[in-house]
């Protein structure tokens, strides 16, 4: 069955690690949905978040041809552990004086933050999960989308849980 | 004490037993070849192009088992190796190849000579460095020679640019490698293992289907003995030719695409699957879904990676092949299939490997006298096509290492650099160089190397005056369409060989084979080139095409016995897996013809 994982992986902070997980993915054939690369409370491994879609025999092979890297010590799908999971948007959007209360207002409910003003737009900062962030994108197709920037996915196992 | 890092390198290679090394200079690794000028202990072979090293070394580590070390310089030197490396990741090589680089302060500038080495062979590495600290060189040297030889062996490369080899720094050697994230899993879960000799001893129709993985580990002693105590007939892919002795009376031979009819039928009937160092190729199974429809599958590898990947096993077992099998030929107890053994003896007998005996000579009647010339005691070395299928058939291993060649990748010109490593690691065995008029053309020139160091390897050319193997795929599936595949006009490979300082005999007919091969015996202080003309448009078979299953295999019968049409209608016939047996009263009628 077809199914949306994310995997995190922890890896050596080395050169070039980046690209033999990236180049895993592409030469066997496996597709990212998103990555999210990142330092950790460990200054010599860094964290990937990768999220893939595929059936439990790809996502097994994915996660055993990571494993299989040298610079991997550690990979976790977390399919079946309850997780926390955020992404980050920064939109950039028109806001005419008389729709920026309509504007606050949709920025208030979803909770994101105006973080940036001029006289023609806003920058709102966003942060969820993806279909929040997805709805929030859509009602605000309305007043005129000039630039969006997303973060990948990143994730933790939610309570005393570690990788 | 400081010394450079071209010292240190060879000072380290000393401390992995290096003995040998294959290479070619160039700019960016003078500064190791002059250290290899004031090393003794270690044999510099000069070779004639990099791909040349990369398969020499590779024919040294199959051949015995040990590391092989390649050596090249940046750039072109570098990207010549790629080849070779992908050949050794492909089939599971422990090959270090080592590479110059462009000095530091140059890289990313596109330097002269520079290439991105590590970037092009990161996808058909097990691992590679850059080094960039000559103090981490020891360690780097360490390590890599620890993940190429380890778990699922495989090429790793090092990268060294110029300023690091001449640098100094203060050398200590690396007594013990620990890689945190490279621990193989060695001991089978014994759970698995307990699991694993219940179906074994359940199974009326066990097959024992066995790869390369069974020859690097060593287990051919306990794959022997497993298959006597259980009388499991055992099948070996091309790559583990030679871990169970192909005279033996469960032997079938090979499986798969060129397999033997025999073997391939008793896949398609097993009840059980041992996969044994094996990775379910898919010149191996055909089309998946229809391999072992009926099969319960024991898949015993060391890599976690290749259980499951095409088949879901079973029982899976993750571990050295050896150690695994050691544990379960505890819990195994002797097990009789007097009527699975007699009708896979029936397929035997009817469904031989033959070849025509027409009065033209034919390359399976020259593999077939290279066993009976050698006692089957030479280590043969191929290239790949239609001889090295006839060599898989015909040659009849007997023992492990015995039988090189290039499986995953299928490298045409692996075959004559790689008998010529073969014939360094293993002076004292006759070597045997089979190849084609295609292969043999795409590495000629390492024939020099086996001249100048005096080595008596055969090189039997089987000489169709074709890309054979692309031919027969043509006829059979592109309506004979020859395009591109004349070779007629070919050199003369007896005035080439001779150029080379070979010996050199061509041989047009059947009964000239054995003399031929007497004559190259005798030959002992340089390689003899055998020119063998065969039929032009030979075949190989049996034959599954690509993607098919049991039911497309061309099976062809010996002139002797009834032809394949009317002995299918005969009573004699025993059908083979399209009518696979989905009733119990249906196959028990069918066994009582066998028998009879």
């Amino acid at each position: 069955m077809q199914q949306q994982h994310t995997i995190t992986v922890l890896v050596d902070n080395k050169p070039g690690v980046l690209s033999r997980v990236a180049g895993l993915f592409s030469r066997r054939g496996y597709n990212i949905e998103s990555l999210a690369v990142s330092i950790t409370e460990n200054p010599e491994v860094s964290r990937m978040t990768l999220v893939v879609n595929g059936d439990e025999q790809e996502v097994e092979q994915i996660t055993k041809q990571l494993h299989k890297l040298i610079d991997v010590s550690k990979v976790q799908d977390y399919l079946n552990i309850p997780m926390v999971a955020r992404e980050l948007a920064l939109i950039k959007v028109n806001a005419l004086i008389e729709n920026r209360t309509a504007l606050l207002q949709l920025v208030e409910v979803f909770r994101g933050r105006v973080i940036d003003m001029s006289d023609k737009t806003f920058v709102i900062e966003l942060t969820g999960g993806n279909d929040k962030i997805d709805a929030f994108e859509k009602l605000l197709e309305a007043y005129g989308i000039r630039e969006l920037v997303r973060t990948g996915r990143i994730a933790m196992a939610r309570g005393t849980r570690g990788i | 004490m400081k010394i450079t890092g071209s010292r240190a390198l060879l000072e380290c290679l000393k401390r992995e037993g290096v003995d040998t090394i294959f290479g070619y200079p160039g700019g960016a690794v003078i500064p190791i070849y002059d250290m290899i000028y004031q090393f003794p202990d270690i044999q510099h072979i000069l070779v004639r192009h990099e791909q040349g090293a990369g398969h020499m070394a590779e024919g040294y580590a199959l051949a015995t088992g040990k590391v092989g070390v390649c050596l090249a310089t940046s750039g072109p030197g570098a990207t010549n190796l790629v080849t070779p490396i992908a050949d050794a990741m492909m089939d599971s090589v422990p090959l270090v190849a080592i590479t110059g680089q462009v000095k530091t302060s140059a890289i990313g500038t596109d330097a002269f000579q520079e290439a991105d080495i590590t970037g092009i062979t990161m996808p058909i590495t097990k691992h590679n460095w850059l080094v960039k600290d000559v103090t981490k060189l020891p360690e780097i040297i360490a390590e890599a020679f620890h993940i190429a030889r380890s778990g699922r062996p495989g090429p790793v490369l090092i990268d060294i640019p110029v300023d690091i080899s001449r640098a100094e720094f203060e050398y200590t050697p690396v007594e013990e490698v620990n890689i945190p994230t490279f621990k193989p899993t060695t001991k089978g879960h014994s759970r698995q293992i307990q699991r694993a000799a219940e179906l074994i001893a359940e199974a009326k129709r066990p097959v024992l289907y066995v790869g390369g993985g069974a020859i690097y580990s060593g287990a051919y002693g306990e794959i022997k003995d497993l298959a006597e105590r259980t009388n499991t007939p055992v099948t070996t892919t091309l790559k583990g030719l030679g871990a169970f002795p192909e005279t033996h009376p469960l032997s079938l031979g090979m499986l798969g695409m060129h397999g033997t009819a025999y073997a391939n039928y008793a896949i398609s009937e097993c009840d059980l699957l041992i996969a044994v160092g094996a990775r379910f190729d898919d010149r191996v199974t055909g089309k998946v879904d229809e391999w072992v429809p009926t099969a319960k599958i024991i898949h015993i590898d060391v890599d976690p990676a290749e259980i499951g990947k095409v088949l879901p096993a079973d029982v899976p077992i993750v571990g050295d092949v050896k150690a695994v099998m050691i544990e379960l030929l505890k819990l195994v107890e002797p097990a009789f299939h007097p009527e699975w053994n007699a009708r896979v003896a029936q397929w035997k007998s009817d469904f031989p490997l033959h070849y025509p005996m027409d009065g033209i000579l034919h390359g399976q009647q020259v593999i077939e006298q290279i066993g009976a010339i050698t006692n089957h005691e030479a280590i043969v070395v191929t290239d790949v096509g239609q001889h090295q299928m006839w060599a898989a058939q015909f040659y009849k291993c007997l023992r492990p290492r015995q039988f090189i060649t290039s499986g995953g990748l299928g490298t045409m010109g692996f075959g004559l650099p790689a008998a010529i490593g073969a014939q360094f690691g293993a002076p004292d065995k006759p070597v045997f160089c089979v190849s084609g008029d295609g292969s043999i053309q795409m590495c000629i020139q390492e024939l020099m190397v086996a001249t100048i160091y005096k080595l008596p390897i055969k090189i039997c050319i089987l000489n169709n005056q074709y890309l054979g193997m692309v031919r027969q795929w043509q006829e059979l599936f592109w309506e004979s369409h020859y395009s591109n595949v004349d070779l007629e006009a070919s050199p003369d490979f007896v005035k080439l060989a001779e150029a080379y300082g070979a010996h050199a005999i061509r041989c047009s007919s059947p009964s000239g084979v054995e003399a031929a091969l007497a004559e190259a015996m005798a030959i002992t202080d340089r390689p003899t080139v055998l020119d063998f003309r065969i039929a032009k448009e030979e075949n190989v078979y049996p034959m599954i095409k690509s993607g098919g299953t049991i039911r497309d295999m061309v099976v062809q019968r010996p002139p002797n016995m009834t032809p394949l049409d009317s002995y299918m209608e005969s009573e004699a016939y025993m059908p083979d897996g399209e009518a696979r047996p989905a009733k119990e009263e249906e196959k028990t009628e069918r066994e009582t013809v066998t028998a009879g």
